[in-house]
């Protein structure tokens, strides 16, 4: 899918700058997206116009398990990211939430911010121009919950979901 | 067979499958653990999963620790709706003046034993590797997933281990281990492993201060760090496990990913600068940073050690003009103790504020957060930026004798320099 490229710059780009401590009582996505960034570079919300995708650093998201980073994302219109790599929570948020997580670095130091890229969801082919950067394979389990569009409907369609 | 503990753990989890590193597992929990902040987000995506009850409700704690008491009327809410659904579900709730910080109350309440399995919705859930448990945290999709289906997803992960050696120094504690293990780590280099602590030095750790240890493991990036059970933990469990246990440990052979070493003969205290828990050096090279705020409490270093710890370096001193301090006692439990051996006498007459047990300010919510330009020296687990509250505050990490002793000298200072001035 075509979408435009968003540099988040930096490593360890934490989550209580991506969505500061006092927020974390805000439940609803549509809310909690109004705060995404806050503590970085609250700007950096009027570029997730449209599909987007979000290019980022090392270690993106490390810190706390508030999972608004991830769920606000998406109600911002984020539809993948691509990293150098992924703090295990957030990386874990993110694909519960049905957000792909690709670990592509080469393609974190080609892209440039405001460009069209072309990502196939499924595989973590990011296309920037003529070139193709594969991304890091992703495992078996997280590949079929992003398969489902998330962990909860990944829980309804598996059979031994629980019903009351 | 050479197994690391971690593969023991999730393999026993398995009914005996064989795991390697790199393996994904659905892998079933002992315990789940849900918080304020996290436990009301679980229950609207339980609504979105169709479930309405859950399947096992006694294995399910709930703790108001983030927002308690209230700070605003969200939060009231929020709390009014955890314990009502708690009762509803006949899940544990730890409420208001009964329970305190999550970590501290589950372990204390004898939820947390050796080699069990628990998920939590708050990052420093891998706490409970004090107790060589399996805790490590989950956001609220999984909280609720795990509360649905009593599994999570989890890749078996390597294992690092971490050796210590030596006898410690006056005034070194758990804190300063693993921020030891934090500067040569870094906030990435644990990334899909588990720390497992070891070496001679190990025995003379208390549960609290292997609590300090295990609570920061997820700032070096780990799923947990953990302290196989030995003589230390089987004291501790006697009169508070819920539930039966045996200690496991890594086979002589088993393979490990990495191997640090940290010789506690010759570690000082030492602290985390701004903003990252890995930028660590002696807090003897930061004597001349004025305080603005001490804060001794949170999950991991509110213990009745940290506070005992803090009130020597008090007793008889006071907190100095200019400079704030806040004590808040991670527990029910905690703070009672307090009370009885005088030590919250001590900070009160010392001009420090006792305050309830709470997550408050650790995480900027409440209770004692930081204006622009300021500087906080703290016993909490992370300085990153804005996390005590305003992103230009300065937020210093260190061990309740080096926060104390900055609370009475106005400026960060090394405790043994207030200890020889007196």
């Amino acid at each position: 899918m075509i979408v435009t490229a968003v540099v988040v710059p930096g490593d360890n780009v934490d989550t209580d700058v991506l969505y500061p401590g006092k927020y974390i009582n805000i439940l609803d996505p549509m809310q909690a997206r109004l705060h995404l960034f806050e503590g970085l570079d609250p700007s950096l919300r009027d570029k997730l116009r449209g599909s987007t995708a979000l290019f980022v650093g090392e270690n993106f998201g490390s810190g706390s398990s508030r999972e608004q980073p991830a769920s606000a994302m998406v109600a911002s219109g984020v539809r993948c990211l691509i990293g150098r790599s992924f703090a295990r929570i957030f990386g874990r948020n993110a694909v519960n939430c049905g957000l792909p997580a690709f670990v592509n670095p080469t393609a974190v130091d080609a892209v440039l911010d405001g460009a069209e890229v072309d990502v196939d969801l499924r595989t973590g082919v990011v296309r920037i121009g003529e070139r193709d950067f594969e991304s890091a394979p992703m495992q078996s389990v997280p590949k079929e919950i992003l398969a489902a569009g998330g962990l909860v409907k990944w829980v309804r369609t598996r059979s031994t979901s629980p019903r009351s | 067979m050479s197994e690391t503990l971690v593969q023991k753990i999730i393999s026993r989890h398995l009914g005996g499958k064989a795991v390697k590193p790199g393996d994904v597992v659905m892998l079933p929990c002992d315990v789940v653990l849900g918080n304020d902040a996290s436990t009301n987000g679980a229950i609207r995506v339980l609504h979105e999963m169709g479930v309405d009850r859950l399947p096992d409700p006694s294995k399910v704690v709930t703790v108001a620790d983030h927002f308690a008491p209230a700070k605003d009327v969200i939060s009231a809410t929020l709390l009014k709706q955890m314990q009502d659904w708690a009762q509803e579900q006949g899940v544990a709730f730890y409420g208001q003046g009964r329970g305190g910080i999550e970590h501290t109350v589950l372990i204390e309440e004898g939820w947390v034993v050796p080699g069990s399995v628990i998920a939590g919705g708050d990052s420093h859930t891998c706490t409970y590797g004090a107790l060589g448990a399996f805790g490590t945290g989950v956001g609220l999709t999984d909280l609720a997933c795990c509360m649905a289906t009593g599994m999570f997803w989890q890749t078996v992960p390597d294992t690092i281990r971490v050796v210590f050696s030596g006898t410690r120094r006056p005034f070194v504690r758990g804190k300063d281990l693993i921020l030891a293990v934090l500067a040569q780590t870094g906030v990435a280099g644990a990334t899909g492993s588990v720390l497992e602590f070891t070496g001679s030095a190990v025995v003379d750790l208390s549960i609290d201060d292997r609590m300090a240890v295990s609570n920061m493991a997820v700032e070096a990036g780990a799923e947990t760090g953990f302290f196989p059970a030995d003589g230390v933990t089987a004291e501790y469990l006697q009169s508070r496990a819920n539930r039966a246990w045996s200690a496991e440990a890594s086979d002589s052979d088993a393979t490990f990913a990495r191997e640090l070493h940290i010789d506690l003969n010759t570690l000082s205290p030492q602290l985390a600068w701004p903003h990252l828990p890995g930028n660590v050096t002696a807090a003897s090279e930061a004597d001349t940073k004025k305080v603005d705020q001490v804060y001794i409490g949170n999950c991991a270093n509110g213990t009745i050690t940290d506070l005992r710890d803090a009130a020597a370096m008090m007793r008889g001193r006071q907190v100095a003009n200019g400079t704030r301090m806040i004590v808040v006692p991670a527990s029910r439990r905690v703070y009672k103790q307090a009370l009885e051996e005088g030590l919250l006498q001590v900070f009160v007459e010392a001009g420090a504020v006792v305050s309830a047990p709470t997550c408050g300010a650790c995480f900027g919510g409440h209770n004692g957060v930081m204006a622009a330009g300021e500087r906080v020296v703290a016993t909490t687990n992370r300085n990153f930026r804005g996390r005590m509250g305003s992103p230009e505050a300065e937020v210093f990490l260190a061990n309740a004798s080096v926060a104390a002793a900055a609370a009475v000298a106005g400026r960060i200072i090394d405790p043994r320099e207030l200890e020889s001035a007196a």
